[in-house]
């Protein structure tokens, strides 16, 4: 395939700068050959090759889960899975970004929960269905230990399990991957939530300043200050460079 | 395939490597205003002459705002209002809310709390819920929370860093509502990063004269937004995703915002939602790529909600200036444009040269360190990345040396994962980092109870907004930290007033598209060529190649 010249329009950091040679490869999208340039993702790499998204892609920078995909590289037998931002193409590889994943979500209110593995279970009953497998932890984008962290929350460890999950960006591809029908998710969810709510030690600094604003304890200073941006900025600016920097 | 740095660069990281322990004795001065100002006008995008021209509609009329935002206030509707039928409501409620990230979330939280019934919000937005530049914030969210500081302190900073151009009662509203809005996410389950005894572990940010950045990992933003997310759910509160609004409506006999059309972004339908106060929560423009920059941004972000408030009569702050961050990914190409954390200079990385040598103090307000960034490259002294752009060296396993082993991969594992995964180890390896377009400083004018403000500094009735799309709160730069801190802040504010409103509200307000009507005639009057439609939706990064060789065919 001959260079092509890249238009203006196309995202900056695909334009070939500096007059490299780019480097092309195959990929497979959905079964169809297509020649990309190398070192892209799979993401800017079928964009490149003419595709627009609107389902499979969010945030473009490996935080939202959004463009969860499974992938075969040549010769090999597993069926990988990856994010498309966040994943560099590979002569050879076949691609399938996901849409959508049917992962529901079942609504409860945490200020009548308490932080206790009964009630995880009680909302979503399937995590003791839990058979050891380790595919989610197979198919975690992120590198977590899905099926352990599952095991602590069966085992009554949520803090030990909200650490392990923290990183979790709800892609979905551990509940697709899970004989035991899990909906990780949100059951990371819950547990993160119970743990920051009920487990963690509350900051006490933040709820004595909270209650001395309210006092009006700042209110004058702060008055004051906006008076002064108001009517003398110089002043203000006087203020502002000589104000100490903690180091 | 590229993986991990080619021996060309890896000669550059020796040096380092090499001048790491005498940095380190290295005290950098902090810059005058003198010195920031001239800085900033030599080399920050805001002050080219190429990225920016008056507009010629609407309330700004004759105001200086960057090219691309231009193009989008000077075009037609996207829609042609003759063939939209406004009498059949699609959904009629009390509140609508345009768009899908944290000020949207914390609004309809807001709203609830005060009274409105969750199964009257409507929450419209173009990708999934949660899918905003929300999710993207990593480093942290201000909030004068301990003994050694106070919230005149974060007004001050806030204040100077926005180059004394914000608007001080919602400075006010910012500073005075944080700490209440850390202890309310601490009460929805926001798993803050704590010591053993509760305290935050608070860290350092540019521009910021105490540590008062609460962190989350280096997954803030994301933490914030899933936990305000499940809690929207758990309410039930109606969403519906991959339907962007495309244009507000206007009760003609009022002039009040009364809903907005949607449009479903697969089917092609659009649908009429009537609503008693409309907020709109629709986040920034960095998917405009203003003068060429990548960005940061989510996919969606292309100010669509700017367009939509200006053609009811909104004015705009500050839409001169930009935010680039300082350190965004210059290499390799795949992450092109992506954020490294301000997190990583707070915890003591360094900025450093071709030459192994400092060239600015690292926590000086963002767009003082974009413009020394540039500076370095443009005079020559940056480093040459392998696809020919010009980057600096962040110099990351400093953070690692000065605060013990271990601290990259556990507080910034998200920067430890985006790395890795193209072959390079933070924890071990600089990284080559130039400035990417962030944030949109400005926006339409709000009042700090987040009425929308016309250019008389009226109510435009029915309409509130928070977040990214407003203008004020962060003048001319905003500080790290600060834009989590607004969304929540004006978030809650915005969902309190729409309760206010609907509570005094007894009428269901009238429709039409008279306001686009006669911005429409401006528009004729202008000759402004007509294949020029807003708002965008979605940015187009196909290829050249297939876009010139594609036709329509009606199948």
């Amino acid at each position: 395939m001959a260079q092509v010249e890249v238009s203006k329009k196309v995202e900056p950091g695909l334009r070939g700068e500096g007059g490299e040679k780019k480097k092309f490869v195959t990929i497979y999208y959905m079964g169809k050959k297509y020649r990309v340039p190398a070192g892209l993702t799979v993401l800017k790499a079928l964009e490149w090759a003419g595709y627009r998204f609107i389902r499979g892609v969010g945030c473009r920078g490996g935080f939202c889960g959004a463009c969860a995909m499974a992938y075969r590289l040549p010769g090999e037998y597993k069926l990988r899975t990856g994010l498309a931002c966040q994943t560099v193409v590979v002569d050879g590889m076949y691609i399938a970004v996901f849409p959508y994943l049917a992962v529901t979500k079942p609504r409860y209110n945490i200020e009548e929960l308490k932080p206790e593995a009964g009630v995880v279970l009680k909302i979503f009953p399937e995590v003791s269905r839990c058979i050891e497998c380790n595919a989610c932890t197979k198919a975690c984008p992120q590198g977590l230990e899905v099926m352990d962290a599952i095991q602590e929350i069966l085992r009554g460890n949520l803090e030990k399990a909200a650490d392990m999950v923290f990183d979790c960006l709800s892609c979905g591809l551990c509940s697709i991957r899970c004989p035991a029908e899990i909906r990780h998710a949100w059951v990371f969810q819950l547990v993160r939530r119970l743990y920051g709510k009920y487990i963690a030690p509350k900051a006490k600094h933040v709820e004595e300043r909270v209650k001395e604003i309210e006092e009006g304890k700042y209110d004058e200073e702060l008055d004051r200050l906006v008076e002064l941006a108001r009517k003398d900025i110089e002043a203000l600016k006087k203020m502002y460079m000589e104000r100490d920097i903690e180091k | 395939m590229v993986f991990g740095y080619p021996p060309e660069l890896r000669e550059k990281i020796r040096i380092v490597e090499e001048t790491r322990e005498e940095r380190l004795k290295q005290v950098m001065k902090r810059l005058s205003l003198e010195e920031r100002d001239q800085l900033v006008r030599k080399y920050h995008p805001d002050y080219r002459s190429d990225t920016k021209r008056p507009v010629r509609i609407g309330a700004n009329r004759g105001e200086i705002i960057y090219n691309e935002v231009v193009d989008l206030l000077e075009a037609w509707p996207a829609e042609n209002p003759d063939d939209v039928d406004l009498t059949q409501i699609d959904y009629d409620v009390d509140l609508l809310i345009i768009g899908g990230g944290g000020a949207a979330a914390a609004a309809a939280l807001w709203a609830i709390y005060s009274g409105v019934d969750p199964s009257n919000i409507l929450i419209a937005t173009k990708l999934r819920f949660g899918d905003a530049n929300t999710v993207k914030a990593q480093g942290g969210i201000q909030a004068a929370d301990r003994p050694n500081d106070s919230p005149a302190r974060h007004f001050l900073d806030t204040f100077g860093g926005g180059h004394f151009a914000n608007r001080p009662e919602l400075v006010k509203a910012l500073v005075r509502d944080a700490p209440f809005i850390i202890k309310w996410l601490e009460d929805l389950g926001v798993m803050f990063d704590k010591t053993g005894e509760g305290e935050m572990i608070e860290n350092a940010g540019g521009g910021a004269s105490r540590k008062r950045l609460h962190a989350a990992r280096d997954y803030t933003g994301l933490e914030i937004m899933r936990v305000m997310r499940d809690e929207v759910w758990n309410y039930g509160v109606h969403i519906v995703e991959f339907q962007p609004a495309i244009e507000l409506l206007t009760d003609p006999e009022t002039g009040a915002v009364s809903g907005a059309i949607l449009w479903n972004l697969e089917t092609h339908e659009y649908r009429i939602a009537r609503a008693k106060v409309t907020i709109l929560a629709t986040g920034g423009f960095g998917r405009l790529h203003l003068a060429g920059f990548p960005t940061t941004n989510h996919y969606g972000a292309t100010a669509d909600g700017v367009v939509m408030a200006y053609r009811v009569g909104a004015y705009l702050r500050d839409m001169d200036s930009a935010q680039f961050h300082p350190t965004g990914v210059a290499w390799p190409e795949a992450i092109l444009g992506e954020l490294i954390t301000e997190k990583c200079r707070g915890l003591g990385a360094h900025l450093v040269n071709v030459e192994g040598k400092r060239f600015i103090r690292e926590l000086e307000p963002r767009d003082v360190v974009a413009s020394a960034i540039i500076r370095e490259c443009s005079e020559g002294r940056g480093i040459i990345t392998p696809t020919g752009k010009c980057g600096v060296w962040l110099d990351l396993p400093l953070i690692d040396i000065i605060n013990g082993p271990g601290t990259i991969k556990r507080y910034l594992p998200a920067m430890y994962r985006q790395f890795k995964r193209q072959g390079i180890d933070i924890t071990r390896e600089p990284v080559l980092t130039y400035p990417t377009l962030h944030y949109q400083n400005g926006g339409v004018a709000i009042d700090p109870w987040t009425h929308v403000l016309n250019k008389e500094e009226e109510w435009i009735h029915g309409l509130l907004a928070a977040g990214e799309v407003t203008g004020g709160v962060h003048g001319k730069n905003r500080l790290m930290g600060n834009s989590l801190l607004d969304i929540t802040v004006f978030g809650r504010r915005a969902g309190i007033t729409a309760a206010k409103i609907i509570k005094e509200t007894t009428t269901k307000p009238k429709l039409s598209l008279k306001h686009v009507e006669k911005y429409m005639a401006e528009l004729e009057k202008l000759g402004v060529p007509r294949t020029r439609r807003a708002p965008r939706i979605l940015p187009d990064y196909r290829g050249k190649h297939v876009v010139i060789r594609s036709l329509f065919i009606p199948y």
